[in-house]
């Protein structure tokens, strides 16, 4: 049994890989975007857990704000993607637009937080 | 007082200045220099009429005097309104510098006649009524007489003239006072003075006050000139006021009724002080009158001052004064400065007037008490109201048995009338005694004292009654005087003994005899269980028996604590006794040595004492729990408020913070994702084909991507220096920009896509 598992798990991540090499660039772009974004945030975590909280409004800033870019592009991801019927008629650089709008503000908050 | 009958040469209302006045007719003035009774000197206040006179004439001094009246205008150009009191100033300042120049007067065709001016209203017209101003002046100046010196005041008043910084107005008051006390004025008090004073008359922009203040003081201290340019020597010129009724009129109709006066027509606040002005004015008024002013006026005058006298105010003791009534004056005179006018008012008003005013004598009496019983006051100004009262009424002769500044009396009765102690007020021990006079030392002593006085307080009431009837009029006499007296006397005291008694049998355990008057000391000890007695005997030399005002016990502890008894007594006998067992608790259960002192007073006594009698030891029981403490001793006042111990500020410990290497190690862990996400979209094949080719669109494609520059190096520095206000000011306008270029970029790539997609 374990064997047809892991079979079965092999199978299942080469059908996840050559779905996903059909997605169109741009959202690779945008997925890659938020791989990155996580990334830094775990980086962030593990220095927190390293060296203590102290200045912990810092550490909320720089973790918020990358949570906070991935969640925007994750937004941006799902309105660009052509095969949401719920955003049939919004035109993408919209959606790219508002998508600069908020990380900016987001970013604005961010610097403040920052100390 | 003879004053020639004149006809007035000018009126109220005149078209022009009066430079040449009708038909030049002269009015014959008269300079006084009256040597009165008692050797008083006094000038007379003389008006003066101009003439016209061609200016050659003149010698220079009256020249600049005759310009100080050319001009109308300079007359009174120190207040547009030309009223009484500045001409009656102007007239006075020249009368008392012609006298003060020995009564050279300038003439003209040997006629007796003077240059200088006249009032002349010309160009203005006379208000109906004139204001009088609160300091107005006129007082006679009148022998002195030796006084004893005050020393702080006058040296006050002499160095604060030394110093050469004083005005006219307290120079004269000053040299006034001097010269009631007669005290001599140093020589170079004298020149300074003079020299200012001189400066005031000669220079033509002095004010009439200052003119009136100079000729004061140059009254007082003769400062001569060296330019005696009048021509010709005269001592009788007659100069008087013309139009003496109207002014008098104006000035007695500024009086209220209840004998006060107004300040001016315009002020309805009435005071005291105006009025005693005003009584000074309307004297002046009277004597420098050409005809007799109605008598009818006069009497008006006459019966405000006895509403004025009315409103005389009282202390307990029967000394009268003025004071005002009013609080809200624009000066505030005190009741010195009141009375002292108003006295100077009526002196001035009753050397006037043909006969005498009728004043109430004792209240003349309690004025003269008040001024004399206030002691010396520290203000120069005070100083010189009083003694200038002082002055005048004894000038006017009208106080008690010596007269006020010390002057011989005239023959009196002193009676005594009675004399009793103060405690037994229904016995008198001396009634109807005369006393004689001495006549050397100006003393009434009595002879011999009945033998039974013995110490103690006493009062002694004195009549006086003047001998002399036709005099009664002149001194007024206090009715019954009372003077306390105190008999003192040695006390003695004997038998004092201090014995500490056992309490429950009352026997004596140890017993020491006290020498009060000596200086040696005792020294006893006590349990709780005892009890210490302290006896003496007093009496008066005379045997009687005497009870002191002060008679304590007090024992005071090592730490300073304090008790205090009062000892009783029984006929001569003095004795107090101290149960210590009841006393435990109040003694604070404090054991030890306390010392004793004993205090014995009274006023009658010359040989009071107050003396450390010795110590005691005293053994009292530990003290409860619940005992009260010992109020806490007044600590030294330099200790309470001295530094207090010094606190050391703990400042909260640094957080504790990564080694620098580590967090530098760790943000370059942080950046690398960011290259990672490079690298990842140069795998994905990224490329900038669809970025805008044609100019316009690729300029705002750039422009747009700027903006965002922009905006995360705006962040960037807000984190670095900024302040929230400014970076949200300059991301206002980044924003809108990048607004307009994002939205021009991105809906040209939305166009240039669907041309695309529908292509």
């Amino acid at each position: 049994m374990a064997r047809s598992t892991g079979k079965d798990a092999q199978a299942l991540f080469h059908s996840l890989r050559s779905a996903y090499a059909a997605t169109p660039t741009t959202l690779k772009i945008i997925d890659l975007y938020v791989g990155f974004a996580v990334f830094t945030a775990l980086i962030q975590v593990v220095y927190m857990a390293i060296v203590g909280s102290f200045p912990f409004n810092s550490f909320l800033s720089g973790v918020l704000s990358c949570v906070g870019t991935a969640v925007l592009a994750v937004c941006l991801r799902i309105q660009v993607n052509k095969d949401n019927k719920e955003f049939k008629d919004l035109p993408p650089e919209r959606a790219f637009a508002d998508f600069v709008l908020c990380n900016l503000v987001l970013h604005l908050v961010i610097m403040n937080f920052l100390g | 007082m003879h004053l020639k009958k004149n006809r007035t040469i000018f009126s109220r209302r005149l078209d022009s200045p009066v430079v040449a006045t009708n038909g030049g007719s002269v009015i014959k003035a008269k300079s006084r220099w009256q040597i009165g009774p008692h050797g008083t000197r006094s000038f007379s206040f003389i008006a003066v009429e101009r003439l016209a006179l061609p200016a050659h004439t003149l010698s220079p001094r009256s020249r600049s005097l005759a310009t100080l009246t050319d001009d109308p205008h300079q007359l009174f150009k120190y207040d547009l309104n030309p009223d009484v009191s500045q001409v009656l100033f102007f007239w006075i300042s020249i009368s008392a510098l012609l006298t003060s120049l020995d009564g050279k007067c300038y003439y003209r065709n040997g006629q007796e006649s003077i240059t200088i001016s006249g009032a002349y209203f010309g160009d203005f017209d006379l208000p109906r009524r004139w204001d009088l101003p609160s300091d107005f002046r006129l007082s006679p100046i009148c022998c002195s007489r030796p006084f004893q010196t005050r020393g702080r005041i006058l040296r006050q008043i002499s160095s604060f003239l030394l110093l050469f910084n004083f005005s006219l107005e307290e120079a004269y008051e000053a040299l006034r006072t001097f010269e009631v006390l007669g005290i001599e004025k140093t020589a170079e008090l004298s020149k300074a003075i003079c020299k200012s004073v001189l400066g005031t008359l000669e220079s033509s922009s002095s004010t009439p006050k200052d003119l009136f203040h100079a000729l004061g003081v140059n009254g007082i201290l003769k400062c001569s000139s060296k330019e005696e340019t009048f021509e010709d020597q005269t001592s009788k010129t007659d100069l008087h006021l013309s139009d003496a009724e109207g002014t008098f009129r104006s000035i007695k109709a500024l009086s209220q009724s209840d004998g006060r006066w107004r300040y001016s027509s315009n002020n309805p606040e009435s005071s005291t002080f105006a009025a005693g002005i005003a009584l000074e004015a309307l004297s002046g008024v009277v004597s420098l009158a050409s005809s007799e002013i109605d008598q009818f006026m006069i009497g008006a005058v006459k019966n405000d001052i006895v509403k004025l006298f009315d409103s005389i105010e009282k202390y307990d003791d029967g000394t009268f004064y003025f004071d005002e009534k009013l609080v809200n004056m624009r000066e505030q005179q005190g009741p010195l400065a009141t009375t002292s006018s108003v006295v100077r008012g009526l002196t001035a008003f009753s050397s006037v007037i043909t006969e005498s005013l009728n004043l109430p004598g004792d209240k003349i009496l309690g004025i003269a008490k008040f001024f004399l019983g206030i002691g010396i006051p520290g203000d120069t100004k005070n100083f010189f109201d009083q003694v200038d009262l002082l002055a005048c009424l004894e000038n006017n002769r009208q106080v008690k048995v010596n007269t006020v500044l010390g002057s011989h009396a005239p023959p009196l009765t002193v009676t005594l009338v009675r004399a009793f102690s103060s405690s037994a007020r229904d016995n008198s021990i001396i009634e109807n005694q005369e006393l004689k006079f001495d006549p050397q030392d100006a003393v009434y002593f009595l002879d011999d004292l009945p033998a039974s006085f013995d110490v103690g307080e006493y009062i002694f009431v004195f009549k006086m009654l003047v001998q002399d009837s036709e005099q009664q009029t002149v001194y007024a006499t206090g009715t019954l005087t009372q003077v306390p007296i105190y008999v003192t006397g040695l006390i003695k005291i004997e038998n004092a003994k201090i014995a500490v008694l056992d309490s429950d049998l009352g026997s004596v355990e140890t017993q020491k005899k006290l020498d009060l008057a000596g200086e040696s000391t005792v020294s006893v000890s006590a349990n709780h269980l005892q009890k210490l007695r302290l006896s003496f005997q007093m009496s008066t030399p005379l045997g009687n028996a005497f009870k002191p005002h002060q008679a304590f016990l007090r024992l005071r502890h090592e730490t300073k604590v304090e008790h205090t008894f009062v000892v009783g007594s029984s006929g001569k006998k003095f004795e107090i006794t101290l149960d210590f067992l009841g006393l435990v608790e109040k003694f604070f259960y404090l054991s030890g040595r306390y010392d004793i002192q004993l205090t014995v007073g009274d006023a009658v006594m010359e040989n009071s004492l107050l003396r450390e009698i010795g110590y005691v030891e005293l053994d009292l029981p530990e003290p409860p729990e619940n005992a009260s403490r010992p109020p806490p001793q007044p600590v030294d006042p330099y200790t309470r408020y001295g530094p207090k111990a010094e606190i050391t500020h703990i400042f909260r410990a640094p957080e504790k913070r990564p080694p620098e290497e580590l967090s530098l190690a760790f943000l370059v862990l942080t950046i690398l994702p960011l290259f990672g996400f490079i690298i990842g979209l140069l795998r994905l094949g990224v490329n900038l084909k669809n970025f805008p080719t044609s100019a316009v669109p690729a300029t705002f494609a750039v422009i747009f991507h700027l903006g965002i520059a922009a905006v995360l190096l705006l962040y960037v520095l807000f984190w670095l220096k900024l302040d929230l206000f400014t970076t949200l000011k300059t991301l206002c306008f980044l924003g809108v920009f990048l607004m307009v270029v994002g939205h021009r970029t991105l809906s040209h790539l939305a166009s240039a896509s669907a041309k695309l997609k529908s292509a």
